[in-house]
């Protein structure tokens, strides 16, 4: 981590991002690295675009990723994936959500869902891993966890070792949500495992 | 030990170790979530004033009394508490005073992006400005300290960037809170002319020695480097400075109001070019040109919207020569930008909310030359919930064209399609005063016009307008949407809540007897999800010569439990009336030409149900 690493959470409100945020920088702190953390917060319910932004690294000055310099993308959401995409730097990594929130302009028929958003992505970036977030977590029992499942592929490429993540689980998860989560979190842990394999 | 917390909980956190005893405020992004923080701590009073003019009196007086004391609101919030504040600058204090303002560059959710730093020397009261949330709690503690060394208010002002981002922390004890005796003193604290000319030339002599303390306070801190070129900065925009540049020299000024004027000077001989970095408005840049230094700023910098750390690199780099030619038009990046996105979507809703997240990244200038083009992916602007009880009143107030004098707050979302419902959008309040300057103007549109308001918003300012419209002969209709809550804000009390902030049972005002109190006979109410008797009372109350007051009473949908079943779609015709609603948890699938209900996210609320002429939307099951 000589270098840092920003990493982009993009998804819509109430998806939640901020717990996912939430987690990730307790890892990072566990880790002893300097952490920013920037979100707009206000609207997270109204379903509208939300962005959170974290930034790791010895020394952490600016708090904005800046666009072509994420390290990683998680689109909690397919078309807030496919609008963030500029941000990714070169040979950075993205993990996308295969689900689709439609926009209220889509939803009155002002304007349409883009075609063929993964293809487009992965024609651009590499290293993209796409995750049915939705049914892996619906399947463990709650569709909700969702955004768990997300955290568990983002450790998986990651280079952190699991404890950390469990513990910052432990940490951020009220208990009683906690054994869904961890199962949640390992599903997502493993999944890019399972396709390979 | 060391914590993550964001600028607003570091504030929080800062009024909790030193001593403050009261806190007030009036919700308002990116502000809200200090007073929300410091309501964690018992052993400090707080409290929602119902606008941000009563809770800086409030500090005022428990300053007065003899307690640390903080104040926290949105910029545009400090206009309004403007009057008490520029006396209370003339009065001093005895417990410490801040003010925090919580400015919103690049306008995430407000109407306008003034720079509140001019409020200091306007005022004269002295500014801190932190650049991350360390400094922030440290700052709230230097704040007190200057405020009752220097008998002033304190003037800590922060940006959206420094309230709504975290960075670590240090977390101290508290230290005691004690509240000096009381001791009348007149001559101090009444002003009329007399005791205020006093006051008046006590404050030049306090500029002055504020001005030498400015010299040695360690927040105004050289950081000599490379003496090539030197930028002042403060704020968030000292880390962009120090990430584009970490080996430049650099003047970091904490204390931005009285400047260190021999600081900069020393600084400025110092180095052998001279940038200001500085967010919106040229405030540092002209006082150093002021002092006869040469000193370049907004000539490569725009005066609005955010900075980044790419933009103040490139533009720097290109002056020294390093990379061609400054980009003329980095100001022109950032205007394009935002035409682009944020006009449309969020831009349209001017209102208190974070709206424009998305527009707001996508507008950050100087884009970095790694950066691939943004996909042309439609835009998610914000939009009034599923379920929300109100969103029918704007359907109505659509249907029968009616002039709408909109307000701040969850309903300024009224404004965007399908709805489309208001004509203004101003600040708070503004919609029913606006409305009888519309009508006095124009008095042909007195019988269709309607202002409509929330019921915080019209606790917060739109009451004394209502009472000038009955004082005035005014004749137009005022609506209050009460959702029974301060909603867009993320759902604080006020005092028609029936909850304080500390959580105590509070009673509630009683919107229909105020209004008759203020002389308005026609006072009506209506359940805002019965859209035939909304559009009947308002036919009525419009088309009647005198002033009216319709409420619509609801909570927000966000606070209550819902038991109703999600309706469900059958026999779908395709007219796609009930789209016209603007509900997300409807949708038309092309395919079928019908159209959807989305029940993870519907109500139950029954609105669209009203729209639809073949009856084929119904309760599930049903
Ligand atoms: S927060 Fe409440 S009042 Fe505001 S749009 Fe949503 S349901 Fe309506
Ligand atoms: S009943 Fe209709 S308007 Fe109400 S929440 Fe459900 S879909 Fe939306």
């Amino acid at each position: 981590m000589k270098t840092g690493m920003n990493i982009l959470l993009v998804g819509v409100g109430g998806q939640g991002t901020i717990l996912a945020s939430k987690i990730l920088s307790h890892v990072a702190l566990a880790q002893g690295w300097d952490v920013k953390m920037s979100e707009i917060h206000g609207m997270a319910q109204r379903g509208g675009s939300v962005v959170t932004q974290v930034r790791l690294g010895e020394k952490v000055y600016s708090p904005i990723i800046e666009p072509g310099e994420a390290d990683i993308i998680v689109g909690f959401e397919k078309l807030e994936a496919y609008r963030w995409t500029h941000m990714l730097r070169p040979g950075g990594t993205m993990i996308v959500n295969d689900q689709k929130i439609e926009p209220l302009p889509v939803l009155i028929g002002a304007a349409a869902y883009p075609e063929g958003i993964i293809e487009a992505i992965g024609e651009r970036v590499n290293s993209l891993t796409v995750v049915p977030a939705l049914d892996l977590a619906a399947k463990l029992g709650n569709p909700k966890a969702a955004n768990v499942v997300l955290m568990g592929v983002l450790a998986s490429v990651m280079d952190i070792a699991r404890e950390t993540w469990d513990a910052a689980l432990a940490a951020r998860v009220p208990a009683r949500f906690l054994e869904l989560n961890q199962r949640a979190f390992a599903a997502g842990f493993d999944y890019r495992d399972g396709k390979e394999a | 030990m060391k914590t993550l917390l964001t600028g607003n909980e570091a504030i929080a956190r800062g009024a909790y170790e030193y001593g403050v005893s009261v806190a007030a405020a009036y919700p308002g992004t990116p502000s809200t979530e200090i007073l929300e923080n410091i309501a964690k701590y018992p052993e400090i009073y707080c409290q929602w004033s119902p606008n941000e003019k009563v809770a800086m009196e409030v500090g005022i007086g428990a300053a007065i009394a003899g307690a640390r004391t903080i104040v926290t609101m949105k910029h545009v919030g400090v206009n309004v508490a403007a009057d008490p504040l520029f006396t209370a600058a003339y009065t001093g204090v005895r417990g410490g005073l801040v003010l925090v303002s919580a400015d919103d560059p690049g306008m995430h959710s407000s109407q306008n992006e003034q720079d509140n730093r001019n409020y200091a020397p306007f005022a004269k009261i002295p500014m801190l400005e932190p650049s991350d949330s360390q400094e922030a709690k440290d700052m709230v503690k230097l704040a007190l300290d200057m405020s009752e060394r220097f008998d002033t208010p304190v003037l800590l002002r922060i940006t959206t960037r420094i309230a709504h981002s975290q960075s670590l922390v240090e977390l101290g004890e508290p230290m005691e809170r004690a509240v000096e005796p009381y001791k009348k003193d007149a001559k101090k604290y009444v002003m009329i002319p007399a005791y205020a000319r006093t006051r008046r030339l006590f404050i030049e002599e306090r500029d002055k020695q504020l001005a030498d303390f400015s010299e040695t306070v360690e927040v105004n801190r050289v950081e000599m480097r490379d003496p090539s070129f030197g930028i002042v900065t403060s704020g968030v925009s000292y880390q962009y400075v120090r990430e584009a540049f970490p080996d430049a020299s650099v003047l970091r000024l904490g204390m931005t109001h009285p400047l260190p004027k021999e600081k900069i000077a020393d600084f400025a001989e110092a180095v052998d070019v001279l940038f200001v970095v500085e967010e919106l408005d040229p405030y540092l840049e002209d006082r150093i040109r002021a002092m006869g230094i040469e000193v370049i700023g907004k000539s490569i910098l725009p005066a609005y919207g955010e900075l980044s750390v790419n933009l103040v690199k490139k533009q720097i780099l290109a002056v020294l020569g390093v990379i061609g030619e400054p980009g003329e038009d980095a100001s022109g990046e950032a205007a394009a930008a935002s035409d682009s996105d944020s006009a449309e979507d969020s831009g349209a809703c001017g209102c208190d909310c974070a709206c424009d997240e998305a527009a707001a990244c996508a507008t950050q200038p100087g884009e970095s030359s790694r950066a691939a083009e943004p996909f042309d992916a439609p835009i998610r602007p914000p939009v009034m919930c599923p379920g929300c009880p109100h969103r029918g009143v704007f359907y109505i107030l659509r249907e029968l064209r009616l002039v709408v004098s909109g307000d701040i707050g969850c309903y300024t979302l009224g404004t965007m399609a399908p709805l489309e419902a208001m004509d203004t959008c101003i600040c708070m309040g503004a919609s029913i005063s606006g409305a009888l300057g519309m009508e006095k103007a124009n008095p042909d549109l007195a019988r269709r016009l309607v202002s409509v308001i929330g019921d915080s918003t019209f606790l917060h300012s739109g009451v004394t307008g209502l009472m000038d419209i009955v004082y005035n002969g005014g004749t137009s209709t005022v609506l209050i949407l009460d959702n029974s809550i301060t909603a867009m804000t993320g759902h604080q009390h006020n005092p028609s809540t029936g909850q304080t902030l500390m959580g105590k049972e509070a009673p509630v005002v009683d919107f229909v007897a105020l209004a008759k109190a203020l002389g308005v006979k026609r006072v009506v109410e209506v359940d805002p999800l019965d859209l035939d008797r909304v559009k009947a009372v308002l036919k009525e109350e419009v088309a009647a010569p005198e002033p009216s007051v319709i409420i619509t009473r609801r909570p927000c949908a966000l606070i209550v439990k819902n038991t109703e079943k999600a309706l469900e779609c059958v026999g779908c015709k395709g007219c796609k009336a009930c789209l016209r609603i603007g509900c997300p948890a409807l949708s038309f699938d092309k395919a079928t030409r019908k159209v959807v209900v989305n029940s993870a996210l519907c109500t139950g609320c029954g609105l669209c149900a009203q729209l639809c002429m073949f009856d084929a939307l119904r309760k599930a099951g049903e």
